[in-house]
């Protein structure tokens, strides 16, 4: 084994070897951590964050020049957006007389607010663009095709609800920008077939009215206003969030059930 | 098993072939690494500009333009071309239900984990002109060349509110000069109809017989691909029609226009 390093024989060795030898850090990491293939192993199997990745992955699979990271940033960006959305919730409420008043608060009183608020923000915008890009790349490297068919489908499920999750976002300041983009978005819904009253076939459907289609559906009243921003909160801070969260881990899981990152090997053999 | 740490694992045995690596640290320096250059671009950009913040909502101040979020401009950008029922409903619908299809359309089996425009000419241009043509152009156009009344401007033009820009639009039918109610809906069904039908029709009865990637699809297949095909190419289509021609309208009822 060229990979195990010999022991340096000082003082700042000894205090880590006292370290890594005590009760407590063998109580929690049961691996050493010299560099042999056993070790490589456990650092893997052993804990419970990072069992969920595969002991051995495939080398192209890392290549950055392969898979751009695009989908793992996406995810990072996912979870930034948590964190900072979560403690953002400690300063945020949905209601009109408070919510553009609290944005104010968040830049002024409130130490790092507009940084957090920031970094919510612009995480969220990230997320969109990567998640663009890693479809893309999925696209390009034909990593959808058998037998990863159904993880694209739900990386299209996926992309659907960061959008999603980024328009209902999109209101809370309760700013011109955050209520009129809103507007512009929702006012579609009201042209639905059938179940939007502006929408072709309404008419054959007699109880859809300004007030009882789509649109008054996703408003909770007939223009944006506080049903809208409290139904937008929901969305944005329970509901989206924990189907998406669902969906990644089955993203996740899938990729590797489905052989790990796509590759030039399997495609080779079918085509060999 | 060698030393540094990587498997052969091939059952081919080609030299070509990938190997495979410890996640640890192979994967797993590369994630922390770029985890963080990507917390540090995020940080520096969150701390050089901040997230928008207009005067509080007011629903009777309608700005203008009233832009949607960037990412729904493309829709927006649509509206000028379709009603809001297509550009709005129909056309987001059938490009998540049409992306979902993808994968059980596509029944060429080269160009699966490697990159290549050779051997999936068609996946790819199809693929790349809907997302770039049909999607992120029509948000930068949204993004930075609309002002006022959605008219055009250039992004270092001064907004023009009483800009007015003169629209001639006609159905299609009347440019061919088709008159009557009746007529003209005719004309609109038997248009869009030879849309959608004449050319994968044309195409199947050159190709079905020798084409091997046709003959694989078989006819369910070729039906979806060619009606989802033909759908996204309507875009450019009115567009076309639109911008050089001056048409409102191809097909005109009573319950909906196209």
């Amino acid at each position: 084994m060229t990979g195990i390093k010999e022991k340096p024989d000082t003082e700042k060795q000894d205090l880590t070897d006292h370290i890594a030898q005590s009760q407590i850090w063998k109580s929690i990491f049961r691996h050493g951590f010299t560099d042999t293939q056993r070790n490589r192993v456990l650092q893997m199997t052993a804990g419970f964050l990072l069992h969920t990745r595969p002991v051995r992955v495939w080398t192209h699979g890392i290549r950055l020049r392969y898979t751009w990271g695009a989908g793992g940033l996406t995810f990072l960006m996912y979870v930034v957006a948590c964190i900072t959305g979560i403690v953002l919730m400690f300063y945020y409420r949905p209601v009109p007389e408070y919510a553009y008043a609290d944005m104010k608060y968040l830049k002024f009183d409130i130490p790092f607010g507009m940084f957090l608020r920031n970094m919510h923000r612009w995480s969220a915008h990230a997320m969109v663009i990567l998640v663009l890009v890693h479809m893309l790349r999925v696209f390009l490297t034909g990593s959808y095709k058998k037998p990863r068919e159904f993880n694209w489908v739900i990386g299209v499920c996926l992309l659907t609800l960061t959008l999603l999750l980024s328009f209902t976002g999109y209101l809370l300041p309760w700013d011109q920008l955050a209520m009129w983009a809103v507007t512009v978005g929702t006012n579609m819904a009201r042209a639905t077939p059938f179940v939007g009253h502006e929408g072709p076939f309404a008419e054959f459907l007699p109880f859809i009215s300004p007030s009882f289609d789509a649109r008054s559906f996703l408003l909770g009243g007939t223009l944006v206003g506080p049903g809208t921003l409290l139904r937008f909160y929901v969305l944005h801070c329970v509901v989206l969030p924990v189907v998406t969260t669902f969906l990644v881990f089955v993203h996740f899981y899938r990729i590797r059930k489905d052989g790990g990152i796509s590759g030039p090997m399997k495609a080779l053999e079918e085509e060999s | 098993m060698t030393a540094s740490g990587t498997v052969s694992g091939t059952a081919l045995g080609k030299a070509a072939l990938p190997d495979k690596v410890h996640a640890w640290p192979g994967l797993l320096r590369i994630e922390g690494l770029v985890t963080l250059v990507a917390m540090i671009v995020l940080c520096v950009w969150s701390i050089t500009i901040d997230a928008p913040l207009e005067e509080p909502a007011n629903p009777s101040i309608t700005p203008n333009p009233a832009k949607a979020p960037w990412y729904f401009l493309g829709l927006q950008e649509l509206l000028v071309y379709f009603d809001p029922w297509i550009a709005g409903v129909l056309i987001p619908g059938f490009c998540i239900l049409g992306l979902m299809a993808i994968p059980y359309l596509d029944v060429n089996p080269q160009g699966n984990g490697y990159y290549t425009l050779k051997r999936r000419a068609f996946a790819l241009s199809t693929f790349l002109f809907g997302f770039f043509g049909l999607w992120i152009i029509p948000i930068i156009i949204g993004v930075f060349f609309r002002g006022p009344g959605w008219n055009l401007f250039w992004p270092w033009e001064e907004w023009d509110i009483h800009k007015v820009v003169s629209q001639n639009n006609v159905n299609l039918s009347y440019l061919l000069g088709i008159k009557g109610y009746w007529a003209e809906a005719i004309f609109g069904l038997v248009f869009l109809g030879a849309w959608f039908v004449l050319p994968p029709l044309m195409l199947w009865q050159k190709k079905a017989a020798t084409n091997p990637t046709i003959k694989k699809m078989g006819i369910a297949r070729y039906v979806i691909t060619a009606f989802l095909f033909q759908s996204m190419m309507l875009v450019p289509l009115k567009i076309f029609a639109r911008l050089v021609l001056h048409v409102k309208y191809f097909l005109v009822l009573p319950w909906f226009n196209v």
